[in-house]
């Protein structure tokens, strides 16, 4: 790769990497433990207050309907909130550190 | 009893005129595609040349098989509201790829992702057992895919199953044989094109009997049978089957080798990202359409004239089709649903035949010292021979059961490819024996229980109690495989993978180096 041994290990061992990597792997776990918790609560209810979907909200209408549909649409929009998060502001940390790494 | 006019399983010129007219496009751009496939990245990965919101597309191509499309359209139709709780499962995979999956596997990885597992471990062990794993997958996924498109075939065209099986089986190796990555993924994107305008179509087309008010359409439901097809009925009936199910559907989604295969025809992490982004868009949307489609097919076809089709409910889109558009239209739905399958058994013997060249001959027998031209001729033959073996497991499962091995292709993946991948991007002390002995127990394990489950102890071999109690193992085979991984991992030292991980974070986390 041409970029020095001591160098790498400058780097890795920098309050910067560190911090970068800490702050990926939080975020990355934190929003899948988001997904886990409202995909196995949606699950459980199912599996033990089928009365809480059957709730109605109109006529005919169900509670479970617009919650079902609504998992759908959250999965969607977290993955939108990780990019823009990722864009924002992990790519521009990633572009600095490179940037650190591959001059010198 | 309610009737209903059909032409459906008489041959229709236009699902076959449309058909055919998809092959020879896909066809022609396999030979665009083959002059541009000649070394290995191109064989197996398009050069790296797709973008984020292809690769998104070509993704989403992958994921939406005939068997969520018609499977899930019809459950619906027959069951109402529990066949959302399926596509909720089958969905919410995609954010845990992205989170956890995506980026990582496309800084480290070259083509398959055993080469992330392997990264930093002794390469022969860890190939030879995450081969295993992916085979495996691959091998049932492709199996239900075959056995589902000639029986689809038989019912639509009336075509004989055995023709269907050959036609389906050549075209797809012509497309991976001569047009590799970059002709798979295309065919890919054609067909995600086409099933989601087909899907739409059909939803407006039914929509508009009801106003354009979904509302009405659920509420013709319900008044045609009753409230209760608004509310989860009996789809669950043991909390640790769902659970059980839940896992292996979104974690598997995260371990199916073709579709972690695709993250490497995209030039970076960035584009890894947008491409996971907008599959789950595209996904969630299908979803969502097909529920309106089970609901469409239960009040404008009947859910007797449904299940007097099939047991399964499988030809509701088709029959909904005919009754909103006409003979054209379940002729165009019809060519979708077959060009669906042709798509998705191509994708899964590319990641089968990247498996056996890439892995296992290259890797391991030739111990990574094979030259381009080799190699591709390698991959090439590998395609023949995992083509050649689709096309005999679709023969000698003909009128077999075969609905539980696509729960067991996302059990072995959620089960032993998974846990590898996750243990060895995060966890620093993870070993080469930790990483066989996880992959192994998971895909012993899954197959095992699967066998003594209700789906196959009870449904195949007709016993009358199962040995487990479980329809889906994903509970106890990923715990397993995570808890042999750790365990092992801990009781043995290995100094190499410990000092790799350090500099392999600069790869995982800031993309140097990574190819």
């Amino acid at each position: 790769m041409g970029i020095k041994a001591e160098r790498v290990k400058e780097i890795l061992g920098s309050e910067k990497f560190k911090n970068l990597v800490k702050k990926r792997v939080t975020v990355s776990v934190t929003l899948t433990i988001i997904m886990l918790i409202v995909y196995f609560s949606f699950i459980l209810s199912i599996a033990f207050f089928k009365e809480f979907l059957s709730i109605k909200i109109g006529e005919h209408l169900t509670l479970g309907l617009p919650i079902g549909i609504g998992i759908i649409i959250f999965a969607w929009l977290l993955t939108g909130y990780y990019i823009r998060w990722a864009n924002q502001n992990y790519d521009k940390a990633v572009r600095e550190l490179r940037n650190e790494v591959l001059e010198k | 009893m309610e009737t209903i006019q059909t032409t459906l399983g008489q041959v229709n010129i236009a699902s076959i005129i449309i058909f055919f007219s998809f092959v020879a496009v896909t066809l022609g751009i396999t030979y665009w595609a083959a002059k541009k496939t000649k070394t290995t990245s191109e064989f197996y990965a398009a050069d790296r040349s797709i973008s984020g919101f292809q690769n998104g597309l070509a993704l989403s191509g992958d994921y939406m098989s005939a068997a969520s499309f018609l499977g899930i359209a019809g459950m619906v139709s027959l069951k109402g509201y529990d066949g959302l709780i399926y596509s909720i499962g089958f969905l919410v995979g995609w954010p845990i790829v992205m989170f956890l999956i995506a980026e990582p596997l496309r800084n480290l990885g070259k083509f398959t992702f055993a080469d992330v597992v392997a990264y930093r471990l002794k390469q022969k062990p860890v190939r030879i057992a995450s081969s295993v794993g992916s085979l495996m997958t691959i091998v049932f996924y492709l199996i239900a895919q075959m056995v589902g498109a000639g029986s689809l075939v038989n019912i639509l065209f009336g075509f004989p199953y055995e023709i269907a099986i050959i036609i389906v089986g050549l075209v797809m190796i012509a497309y991976v044989l001569f047009g590799g990555m970059l002709a798979t993924t295309w065919v890919q994107i054609i067909k995600a094109v086409l099933l989601l305008s087909g899907a739409t179509f059909l939803v407006i087309m039914t929509l508009a009997q009801f106003g354009m008010n979904p509302l009405a359409l659920f509420e013709a439901a319900a008044n045609k049978y009753s409230d209760a097809v608004l509310s989860p009925g009996g789809f669950v009936t043991n909390p640790w089957d769902a659970i059980s199910l839940g896992i292996a559907l979104i974690l598997g989604t995260a371990g199916l080798p073709h579709i972690l295969m695709r993250f490497f025809t995209v030039p970076d992490a960035k584009q890894a990202r947008k491409s996971v982004f907008v599959a789950t868009g595209f996904i969630g949307y299908f979803y969502i359409l097909t529920f309106f489609i089970g609901f469409g097919a239960m009040v404008l076809v009947g859910q007797n004239v449904v299940s007097s089709f099939d047991k399964g409910g499988n030809m509701a889109a088709l029959l909904l089709a005919e009754s909103v558009g006409g003979q054209f239209f379940l002729g165009f739905i019809a060519a979708v649903a077959f060009a669906t399958i042709l798509a998705v058994v191509a994708g899964l013997t590319l990641s089968g035949a990247s498996t056996l060249s890439h892995d296992l001959y290259v890797n391991v027998i030739k111990k990574g010292k094979t030259d381009e031209a080799g190699e591709v001729k390698v991959a090439r033959v590998a395609t023949l021979i995992i083509g050649a073996l689709a096309i005999f497991l679709g023969l000698i499962f003909k009128g077999q059961n075969v609905a539980f091995m696509v729960g067991l292709a996302f059990a072995i993946a959620a089960s032993a490819n998974f846990p590898s991948l996750v243990l060895s991007i995060l966890w620093k002390k993870f070993t080469t024996k930790g990483a066989v002995a996880s992959i192994i127990t998971g895909s012993c394990l899954a197959v095992i229980l699967i066998i003594l489950s209700p789906t196959v102890w009870v449904d195949i071999f007709k016993n009358p109690e199962a040995i487990f109690g479980l329809k889906n193992p994903a509970i106890i085979s990923m715990t397993a495989s995570f808890l042999m991984g750790i365990i092992v991992s801990l009781l043995s030292d290995e100094k190499s993978a410990l000092e790799k991980f350090e500099d392999e974070k600069l790869r995982t986390y800031l993309g140097i180096g990574a190819e």
